[in-house]
């Protein structure tokens, strides 16, 4: 159809990040959800539980515990449904070794931790974004692995989309982070027209079964995924394994897996990599900020702006693999940083690795369990 | 060519290298071979069977033959197979199971899918020990019996396998030892084509690492009296307490009919799209 020629039909919702999330999976193609009540992700299953049953094949199911849900997910992946999970600090901390798992096996599934503050039980109704380095290395062992964020209720749901796609394409985990105050945050989105998406569905083998080799190393790094029960039978193992999927511990063999594990990561960077500059162009000081936090930039940037500082900001939309090309531009190009983040550098630090003395680096933290206000981030831009 | 060289043929994975990771004397091998002829006398499609196992000597059994084959983590199988079955409720979804991947580490995930009467069949390896790790005690360990973390003998009590998924409702549970392969095709198959949830207990020694610090001199010498203690559940029901303690039951403790989750699942789905 030419460009032009269809009305696209847009509905516009009043909806929470959590629901706007269940929107986006569902426009994605999502039709097996398991997972385990934990606040302040809950919504999330609740709309899933009335709204799945409804979709052909769909299937919603409570799990006795996080663990259970991400293995459950990862078991509905394998046959062959896009699939997800939502939860929050303590549940995040009993998924790791499911994450681990579905790294080194290639499962694609998408994870939404709605990061709420302190360790252990900390405070289940507030915000905060101290999940960030977990997301990235919490599970043990060396992995690569994709982590979004996303600052409002319209980008959750956007960004739930993203996240499938991703998942699909390269046979991965990924994990979108939101915060509590972004899940919770009622507003109105609109719905796309899902004709207007593009939607990725994992590749399926179209050669005979005898030829077929689950986890070849090809030229993109990801091999082709049949379900369960279609004709090509292979085995999985959280084991190191070699093409065939047979546990291997032999060094060429292991080396060449772990290396392709990046290498289909790294080589899509550019892909994957979503930041957004805003009045970025001619900055001098660039606040760098992603969540909810980017929201409070946004406001603030404008405010400098209006008294004469020529302040941007870039909002970090991907932060693992971390945007290394995006930040330093602006790491190059500004005389001051600023990483304002609800909890105690774990980014800046990344921002700090990469800066190699190009650029000042100003943090600022906040660990109570409120949110970081635009008055807080103009002080800190109009200070310098 | 002999019925066992045919399914040999059939069933193996020629493309997998050999040795197999098992001990000599290991039931584990018995078991695998019970659990292919089971299936090939069901007449299953190789396509339409999964094997989902733990981790332990138990979870390298799969991967030796020609099914839809999942090595999951420790103590966690059951959970996969929750999602594959209600994911596609075709696929016959049997797990294989260690003493302490179901009942310790995965205690949890074995009494809820009991409870919930998901259709898959799980097959408890229970050999009183942890083989792969080097012979720690587990939690169906014989009391007064010694491992390397009870050297002195186990003070805790045992778990009873079968009784535990039992009362945890599920809906079919039986019990056999390595030593009545016969028996213990026929209970396979009986699992699998039950439309819940499915517990097999199938005691399985471990001379490696059980036996030889238990007084049982050579492995035979375990199998001897795995035969001697094993008694069928009308024999064990009239002994009297004294040797009901040393005697283990066998048999079918628990059938009854139930609708597997899958299904109930599917109805329910049904009725809301207004599908007949």
């Amino acid at each position: 159809m030419a460009a032009g020629s269809r009305k696209s039909k847009t509905i516009e919702i009043f909806a929470l990040g959590n629901e706007a999330v269940v929107e986006g999976a569902l426009i994605a193609g999502c039709t097996f959800y398991a997972g385990y009540p934990i606040t302040p992700s809950t919504e999330i299953a609740e709309e899933m539980a009335s709204r799945l049953p409804h979709l052909r094949g769909g299937v919603f199911i409570q799990m006795e515990d996080e663990i259970a849900g991400l293995g459950a997910v990862i078991g509905a992946s394998l046959a062959g449904r896009k699939a997800m999970t939502a939860t929050s600090g303590p549940g995040f901390s009993l998924m790791q070794e499911h994450i681990g798992y579905a790294c080194l096996t290639e499962v694609p599934l998408v994870l939404v931790n709605v990061m709420r503050a302190g360790p252990s039980t900390g405070m289940p109704t507030n915000p905060a974004q101290g999940d960030v380095q977990q997301a990235r290395w919490g599970t043990h062992g060396d992995h690569p692995i994709i982590v979004l964020s996303a600052s409002d209720v319209q980008e959750c749901l956007r960004m739930t989309v993203t996240a499938f796609n991703y998942a699909e394409k390269y046979r991965t985990p990924v994990i979108l982070l939101l915060d509590e105050v972004t899940a919770h945050t009622r507003e109105k989105i609109s719905l796309p027209d899902p004709e207007d998406i593009n939607i990725y569905t994992r590749l399926t083998p179209s050669m005979p079964p005898e030829w077929y080799m689950p986890y070849e190393d090809n030229m993109r790094g990801v091999a082709s995924m049949p379900p369960l029960g279609s004709g090509y039978r292979y085995h999985v193992t959280g084991l190191i394994h070699d093409d065939h999927g047979y546990p291997t511990s032999n060094p060429m063999e292991v080396e060449q897996i772990m290396y392709r594990l990046f290498r289909k990561i790294d080589q899509f960077f550019y892909d994957i990599q979503m930041v957004d500059e805003i009045l970025c162009q001619d900055a001098e000081i660039c606040v760098i900020a992603y969540g909810c936090v980017a929201r409070s930039a946004e406001l603030a940037v404008q405010q400098a702006r209006e008294q004469g500082v020529r302040a941007g900001l870039l909002k970090l939309k991907t932060l693992f693999p971390f945007p290394r090309p995006a930040v330093e531009k602006m790491l190059r190009q500004c005389s001051s940083i600023l990483v304002p983040e609800m909890n105690m550098g774990q980014m800046s630090r990344e921002i700090k690795r990469v800066n190699n003395g190009q650029s000042k680096i100003l943090t600022l933290n906040r660990v109570d369990g409120q949110i970081i206000t635009p008055g807080q981030i103009l002080i800190k831009i109009l200070k310098g | 060519m002999a019925k066992v060289t045919q399914l040999i043929h059939k069933y193996l994975r020629h493309s997998k290298r050999f040795p197999h990771v098992f001990c000599p004397g290991c039931g584990h091998g018995i078991v695998l071979g019970s659990l292919v002829r089971s299936i090939h006398y069901m007449g299953l499609a190789k396509d339409d069977v999964v094997l989902v196992a733990g981790i332990g000597c138990s979870g390298r059994i799969p991967v030796y033959v020609d099914f839809n084959t999942i090595h999951t983590t420790h103590g966690r199988a059951l959970t996969f197979a929750t999602g594959i079955k209600l994911a596609n409720p075709r696929l016959k979804v049997i797990v294989i199971m260690g003493d302490g991947d179901a009942l310790s580490i995965g205690g949890n995930h074995l009494i809820h899918a009991a409870r919930r009467n998901i259709g898959v069949t799980a097959l408890v390896l229970n050999n009183h020990i942890y083989g792969m790790t080097g012979g720690q005690s587990s939690c169906t360990t014989p009391t007064g019996s010694f491992s390397t973390t009870s050297p002195f003998g186990q003070l805790e009590d045992e778990f009873d396998i079968s009784r535990v998924t039992k009362v945890c409702g599920a809906s079919f549970v039986a019990r056999t030892t390595v030593m009545q392969a016969a028996a213990m095709d026929s209970m396979i198959s009986e699992a699998v084509m039950h439309p819940g949830f499915g517990m097999v207990e199938i005691l399985s020694p471990c001379h490696t690492q059980y036996g030889r610090k238990n007084n049982f001199k050579t492995c035979v010498d375990m199998y001897k009296w795995l035969q001697k203690s094993s008694t069928p559940m009308e024999k064990y029901r009239e002994l009297p307490p004294e040797k009901q303690e040393k005697a283990i039951a066998t048999g079918i403790f628990e059938k009854k009919d139930c609708t597997g989750l899958e299904e109930k699942y599917a109805r329910m789905r049904k009725s809301l799209r207004g599908e007949n």
